[in-house]
């Protein structure tokens, strides 16, 4: 039996540019940027108040360098664009008013953009470099009462609800990247789910970073009012350059009494190509915080793209009986490196959580799993369960397991459980003496050992996602 | 004056006068200098330090402790030693009080001829100066923190223990650093130095324990040697007092086929940490390293592990259970670090923990750091409370409730004391374990 070895990626296949033209403001950041993007978008005094509270704050801070178990050179945040809009903007009434141009690049990366060729039932808002382009179905969903709008519409249209959720899960001074979004977020998403209301249809986001010197910073806002149900997908690419991007995103779930926030991930962002060369910084701070009693947040998420990964998408379990998940996937390949988990806070009482984490690095990459469980000595009753395996393939990735489990309740129960291994040898080996070619039988292992996390996702987005996995690993046997 | 001058001024102070004094070997005082270098340049570590994040040694650094003066605790008698001598080990000990040995409280007699167990600071000079020199400080001084600095600092009294190739030492050898108190409180620097050659065959026990409930700081470092095909068994209870800090490093090199069991008991100190290292870095050695903290009112307990895979084919088991009563706090951090070379390497980690009160605290943190892929590893971790459907089945058959608890929470200690092989030691667990139930009992 030949050991396994990677030898090639698949060519990452969304590397393309959209020629089109963009308004772009002067690379650099201080007061200024922050002023500008501010009156570009036409904001309230508010909202540029607490972008300059973002921002002061962020001068204030320290990049995190010490702890993750990433290695990048320095990131000059001087020499990014902050703000790249395409041209013209505007609001537009239908699909017909955006640039064909860029719908074809939606179509292209094979988002249902236009209304006729989606899949049932997929609400999409699609943010293009900095700025979102186009949300669909939003007549349907006004029916029922939600709002799913780009976070730029929000601040016109729905100011008082963002005003109150606007950094009361993630704080502007949270952390480092946090607060630089704080300061020059452009866009992003905007769901609310009022009382009562299931949401008739996913809702789904599609970010695509276009220009080589912009960063990408969106925000999301999410809150489910009193026994609401809303599902959200999330999609991410971005062309190939050889300079390396940075993404810094916040996205804040809020879950009222009863409500349900089902928050989706495949990131695909461009993870530069085999020497490390390129690729995209993913520097993520996603939170959700159940502040109402037996209210649920789940996050999925499929994370095989960015050269750098750093992302703990976590649950704030206040409302006593609240439940918290947590299900990823994380594949690095090539020299990609990723530091990612989750914090569990049990705050209220009988809150649960589980965490179930697969990790697979191939190629010269490194992968970390990095979770905190926290018991507060008021969650009487708390539970957790954690389980996170790693598989390696090849002998020079890395893979790393760093669990932080704290508890101040003697009623709580806490488990944590890790394994790492290889790809088993009687596996493929019976596999492939069933007439299954070598990369089928690693495909086949590899998707059943995410299973658990794939059952988790919608299902269009678990087909995209075995799909993936299976590409990202192909040609992988020698 | 800031406190990180005025701390390391005590201690720069002291320095002075043990370097003046000293007329040891000029590669000691060479040692010694650099360390106190060391020291001085990181200071006692924060809490803003990843491996110090959840235990503050600020009272350490706070309380001005004198290192112990050569003749403190002279008054201590054999009758007052007796006590904390295992019986296994009657004519096979070392016996030290406040970190000076003491040959009047020592008995060598059923340690084999060519095997040495002696006080270090005599042997710097004696017949195996040589093997001293070559090991002493090899693996304290790589990447150790400003407390093993401290403790090569400030070397002096502690134990010296040699194998010879092919010696078996039947009876275990007990190394017994016994504190009594001091006026002014003082600090005192156990270091421990094994070398076990090829072949070998070695148990240690090492304890640490105190004449009375007094104010002290102990900070010790012990490096184990294990040469080819040697077997090394090392017991540690730390049993100090209830008002005593206990800073301690355990660092182990194992050789080809070797193997190294570590079992720990923490029962004492008001704050204690225990850093543990074991280099597996030859082929075939395999190691085990077991321990068990009971911790109550007041206490907090902090043990940090490396198990560093450097090599194929070796084999670690890690098994910690700690039991937390009272206002107590306990932290396990436990490292596997499997290094790109080391194929077939087989590990296992558990931590469980086990609350008996609400003001108990745990925060536990296994890692696993692997960059191989042809390798079994796995870790585990736990905090909770007492089963209820075990706690209602020893109710039903009419058990009463305190009895019951008593019985599990025990039980759940058993699985580590019963890896001690000295009845003595056994003896002396269990009874700080009832102790401990007892005391719940009246409340």
């Amino acid at each position: 039996m030949s050991t396994i070895e990677l030898l090639t990626n698949q060519e990452y296949k969304y590397g393309f540019v959209t020629d089109i033209e963009s308004d772009v403001i002067p690379k650099g950041l201080n007061e200024d940027t922050v002023r500008l993007i501010s009156e570009k978008k036409g904001e309230p005094d508010w909202m540029l108040e607490f972008r300059l509270k973002s921002f002061r704050q962020w001068q204030k801070m320290a990049e995190p360098k010490h702890w993750p178990n990433i290695k990048y050179p320095e990131v000059n945040y001087q020499d990014i664009i902050y703000y790249s809009a395409p041209k013209p903007k505007g609001t537009k009434a239908s699909l017909d008013e955006v640039d064909p141009e860029l719908l074809r690049t939606f179509e292209k990366l094979g988002i249902p953009l236009t209304e006729q060729k989606q899949l049932a039932g997929v609400a999409v808002d699609a943010v293009f470099d900095s700025v979102s382009v186009a949300t669909t179905y939003k007549e349907k969903l006004k029916k029922h009462g939600v709002i799913f709008c780009s976070f730029t519409e929000a601040i016109r249209d729905h100011a008082e609800l963002v005003k109150k959720y606007l950094g009361s899960v993630v704080p502007y001074g949270d952390n480092f990247f946090a607060a630089l979004n704080g300061a020059v977020f452009t866009d992003g998403s905007f769901v609310f789910v009022p009382r009562g209301v299931r949401c008739p249809m996913e809702l789904s986001t599609y970010f695509r970073i276009n220009n080589q010197e912009s960063g990408q910073f969106e925000r999301t806002l999410i809150v489910a009012e009193e026994g609401a149900y809303v599902s959200y997908l999330e999609g991410c690419t971005a062309p190939k350059f050889d300079k390396n991007q940075l993404h810094a995103a916040v996205v804040e779930l809020v879950a009222l009494d009863d409500a349900e926030i089902k928050y989706s991930t495949v990131q695909n962002w461009y993870a530069g190509d085999e020497e490390g060369k390129g690729g995209i910084y993913n520097f993520v701070t996603k939170r959700g915080k159940c502040a109402g009693r037996n209210s649920k947040i789940s996050w999925t998420q499929v994370e095989t793209g960015s050269a750098i990964t750093w992302k703990y998408p976590s649950c704030i379990l206040q409302g006593d009986n609240s439940i918290g998940e947590f299900y990823s996937v994380a594949l690095t390949n090539h020299a990609q490196q990723a530091d990612t988990g989750t914090k569990m806070i049990h705050i209220g009482k009988n809150t649960r959580s589980t965490i179930v984490s697969k990790g697979i690095s191939a190629g010269k990459s490194n992968n970390s799993y990095r979770g905190l469980v926290k018991v507060l000595p008021g969650a009487e009753g708390a539970r957790n369960y954690t389980q996170c395996d790693s598989m390696l393939i090849g002998g020079k990735s890395g893979a790393n397991t760093f669990p932080y489990i704290e508890v101040m309740n003697n009623t709580a129960r806490v488990e944590h459980e890790a394994t790492t291994s290889r790809i088993s040898e009687e596996q493929l080996f019976y596999l492939q003496q069933r007439g299954i070619s070598q990369e089928d039988a690693v495909s086949l292992i590899i998707n059943g050992f995410c299973k658990d996390v794939f059952r988790e996702l919608p299902m269009e987005f678990a087909v995209e996602a075995q799909r993936l996995l299976g590409m990202k690993l192909e040609n992988s046997v020698g | 004056m800031s406190q990180a001058i005025k701390e390391q001024n005590i201690y720069a102070g002291a320095f002075r006068e043990l370097s003046a004094r000293d007329g040891g070997p000029s590669w000691v005082a060479r040692l010694r200098e650099g360390a106190f270098e060391r020291f001085e340049e990181t200071g006692f570590p924060t809490t803003d330090e990843e491996d110090w994040k959840y235990t503050n040694v600020a009272p350490i650094a706070r309380s001005e402790f004198q290192p112990a003066p050569p003749a403190a605790g002279a008054e201590l008698d054999l009758a007052g030693a007796e006590p904390f001598i295992y019986a296994e080990a009657r004519q096979s000990r070392l016996v030290f009080v406040n970190g000076c040995f003491r040959p009047d409280l020592s008995s060598l007699e059923s340690v084999p001829p060519g095997v040495v167990a002696a006080d270090l600071a005599a042997a710097l000079a004696g017949e195996h100066a040589g093997v001293i020199r070559e090991n002493l400080g090899r693996l304290s001084e790589q990447g150790g923190d400003a407390f093993a600095a401290l403790n090569t600092a400030f070397l002096g009294g502690g134990a010296f223990l040699y194998v010879p190739a092919g010696a078996e030492v039947e009876a275990p050898v007990q190394l017994l650093f016994l504190s009594a108190p001091t006026e002014p409180e003082s600090a005192a620097f156990p270091r421990v130095l094994v070398v076990a050659e090829r072949d070998s065959r070695l148990d240690i026990i090492e304890s640490y324990a105190a004449t009375e409930e007094a104010a002290y700081f102990t900070d010790a470092v012990v490096e184990v040697f294990v040469g080819a095909g040697a077997r090394v068994t090392h017991y540690k209870v730390q049993d100090e007092s209830g008002r005593a800090f206990h800073v301690a490093s355990t660092r182990a090199e194992l050789a080809r086929d070797s193997s190294y069991d570590l079992t720990t008991v923490t029962l004492g100190a008001r704050l204690s940490r225990h850093n543990i290292e074991v280099k597996l870095d030859s082929e075939g050695a395999a190691c085990r390293v077991d321990g068990l903290y009971i911790v109550g009112d007041g206490q907090h307990t902090d043990t940090h592990s490396l198990i560093d895979h450097q090599r194929p084919n070796c084999t670690s088991r890690q098994n910690y259970k700690g039991i937390l009563d009272g206002r107590s706090r306990a932290v396990f951090n436990g490292r596997v670090f499997v290094h790109e070379g080391a194929h077939r390497t087989d590990a296992e980690q558990s931590n469980k923990n086990l609350l008996l009160s609400s003001e108990a605290r745990v925060d536990t943190k296994p890692q696993l750091e692997i960059f191989n892929d042809d390798v079994k590893c796995s870790h585990g971790a736990t905090v909770g409370q007492l089963e209820e459907e075990e706690l209602f089945y020893l109710l039903s058959r009419g058990l009463h409730r305190d009895l019951a608890r008593n019985l599990l929470t025990y039980g759940f200690a058993e699985e580590i004391v019963e890896k001690f092989k000295f009845d003595s030691i056994r003896a002396q667990l269990d009874e700080a374990i009832l102790n401990r139930l007892r005391a719940r009992l009246e409340v």
